[in-house]
């Protein structure tokens, strides 16, 4: 079991759900960040004020999975978030001691397991 | 034919007070408009959708100073006016001619703020993908091959106006011009790349209802000012101006309600539209009471064609065609079923005897739309033959304005880190590689 973080570009959230969906996983926790990696600064210019933008919007994915489900959450999310520039994000596969549905108390693998309807 | 007495050529001040008002009054719809069409698209579009609305003010404004005018309003020619007020010569402050009692200036100033909104509305069908810098060059050549041309069929003295098609404020140049144009661009530029794969809604329909109700409060000018004076037609449209939208929104929350149980904001919005629209062909010359049935039967064709068009391919995206091209239709055609002579003082329509009025209201809903799509068609075909129409695929998914304007309409600040100027030298600065 274990806990995928995917950092991606905002306008490539929509790819990520696509292929997370394909690739039949579900639950995901989606949120807005703003982080800063390896790419290069965008400029903008307010009146007179030109600044460089030092932190970039980004889209973090959290998903819980059963072990057999982990490549192909990483290879959904490289497959929908990749466009070859600087700046396409990053992956972190995580241990995941412990998870608990909270509607049914089922733990582990059954939490992260999704229900059919 | 005309009941009304000749009027003198005289400037009169209540007139003149009121024009001036009314002008202010449409120059407001521009922005009014730019709100209202920001807040329909993506936050990362605000922008670039709000600032195609400002820059029709300055492209539209311009063009029509040097040229636009003149071959609207120059002399009586069946087609295309002329020359003779290129660079605002003669345009002074006499009237214009017998009929006028305002200013030439003031008229001319007046038209122009027409100009500016239509070329405005147009670009509602082109959001979220064209390029900033080729809706520059499309905006100076369609508010004068396009707009300015219909204008002169229309209202100063084209083969519409000789036949006495009635048009009170632009149901031929404003209204189906920016419609089936819209339709044309939306064709030749095509679908923004996530239409029709993704949901792409609405990003924030409290500027939508704002805007909707900057441009209602606009179009008393529009409507109320197109009688150029302070008389009985100018009294009726803007009186007609407040019953028809208001019946197009009871009209509106019943489809709604019918369709989805619950009366929406961005349909009520839309409904102020489309009852400002199919009420400004009409406004001087029918009965109030005629306004009101108006707004409530025009709704429908509007609404249809609104549910209908997401359902296609074509991504017209702000449904310019429905809200302004059809209710401009409907509009320009009811005049001719219930125009009366008692409240307009020129013509009765169908319903009163004189079939002939339906006619030629039918000619110019036929020719304007006919027009309108094929040169706004063959010009960003040439446009697009010289210059790239659409922004890349990569430009277009991080937004047209960041792209376009290096600005965001929501940025927070964080992270920014200010570049100081070197003894007034700009410091160079990295940007990121586009590729």
């Amino acid at each position: 079991m274990k806990l995928v973080i995917g950092i991606v570009r905002p306008e490539k959230a929509n790819d990520v759900l696509e292929a997370l969906y394909r690739a039949e996983v579900r639950g995901v926790s989606m949120s807005r960040v703003q982080g800063h990696g390896g790419e290069l600064e965008r400029v903008e210019t307010y009146r007179g004020t030109t600044v460089k933008m030092g932190l970039a919007e980004k889209v973090r994915f959290e998903i819980a999975v059963s072990d057999e489900f982990v490549q192909p959450t990483v290879d959904a999310l490289c497959e929908g978030a990749r466009t070859g520039a600087v700046g396409d994000g990053k992956i972190f596969v995580l241990p995941l001691d412990r998870a608990v549905r909270i509607r049914t108390g089922e733990t582990d693998h059954g939490a992260v397991t999704p229900v059919d309807g | 034919m005309s009941e009304l007495p000749t009027l003198v050529a005289a400037i009169d001040t209540g007139d003149t007070a009121w024009m001036l008002a009314a002008t202010a009054l449409v120059l407001m719809m521009t922005p009014a408009l730019g709100l209202f069409y920001a807040g329909l698209v993506r936050s990362k579009n605000t922008l670039n959708t709000f600032m195609m609305c400002v820059a029709a003010i300055a492209v539209a404004m311009v063009t029509w100073a040097l040229v636009g005018y003149s071959l609207a309003f120059d002399g009586t020619g069946d087609l295309i006016g002329g020359f003779g007020h290129v660079g605002l010569q003669g345009v002074d402050f006499l009237p214009r001619n017998d009929e006028s009692t305002i200013p030439h200036l003031l008229f001319m100033a007046f038209q122009a703020t027409f100009c500016i909104i239509t070329v405005a509305l147009v670009s509602g069908a082109v959001v979220e993908r064209m390029r900033f810098g080729a809706f520059l060059v499309f905006a100076a050549l369609w508010s004068v091959l396009v707009y300015a041309v219909l204008a002169h069929w229309a209202f100063g003295g084209g083969w519409l106006a000789e036949r006495g098609t009635l048009d009170f404020a632009g149901g031929v140049p404003v209204e189906m011009a920016s419609g089936f144009s819209a339709l044309a661009a939306a064709l030749v530029v095509g679908a923004r790349k996530d239409y029709g794969r993704q949901a792409l809604l609405p990003h924030n329909a409290v500027y939508v209802l704002l805007g909707a109700g900057l441009l209602w409060f606009g179009w008393f000018g529009f409507n109320g000012g197109s009688g150029f004076n302070t008389g009985t037609n100018s009294v009726l449209a803007f009186t007609n101006t407040l019953l028809t939208p208001a019946c197009a929104l009871v009209t509106w929350f019943v489809l709604d309600l019918i369709r989805g149980r619950k009366v929406t904001a961005i349909g009520a919005a839309t409904a102020i539209i489309v009852g400002c629209v199919l009420i400004t062909p009409a406004g001087g010359f029918i009965s109030p009471g005629w306004a009101m049935v108006l707004g409530f039967l025009g709704a429908l064709p509007c609404y249809a064609v609104i549910v209908w068009r997401p359902r296609t391919r074509v991504d017209e995206t702000l449904d310019v065609l429905a809200a302004h091209g059809i209710a401009g239709f409907t509009g320009i055609l009811f005049i001719g079923l219930v125009a009366q002579i008692g409240w307009n003082g020129l013509a009765d329509g169908l319903f009163y005897g004189n079939a002939d009025q339906l006619l030629d209201q039918a000619l110019a809903a036929l020719a304007a739309p006919v027009y309108a799509f094929t040169v706004t068609f063959v010009l960003l075909k040439l446009i697009g033959a010289a210059i790239p129409l659409r922004a890349s695929e990569h430009d277009e998914a991080v937004g047209m304005d960041v792209t376009y304007h290096g600005e965001e309409a929501y940025v927070t600040g964080e992270g920014a880190i200010l570049v100081v100027p070197e003894d007034g030298i700009e410091v160079p600065v990295p940007v990121a590689d586009p590729g």
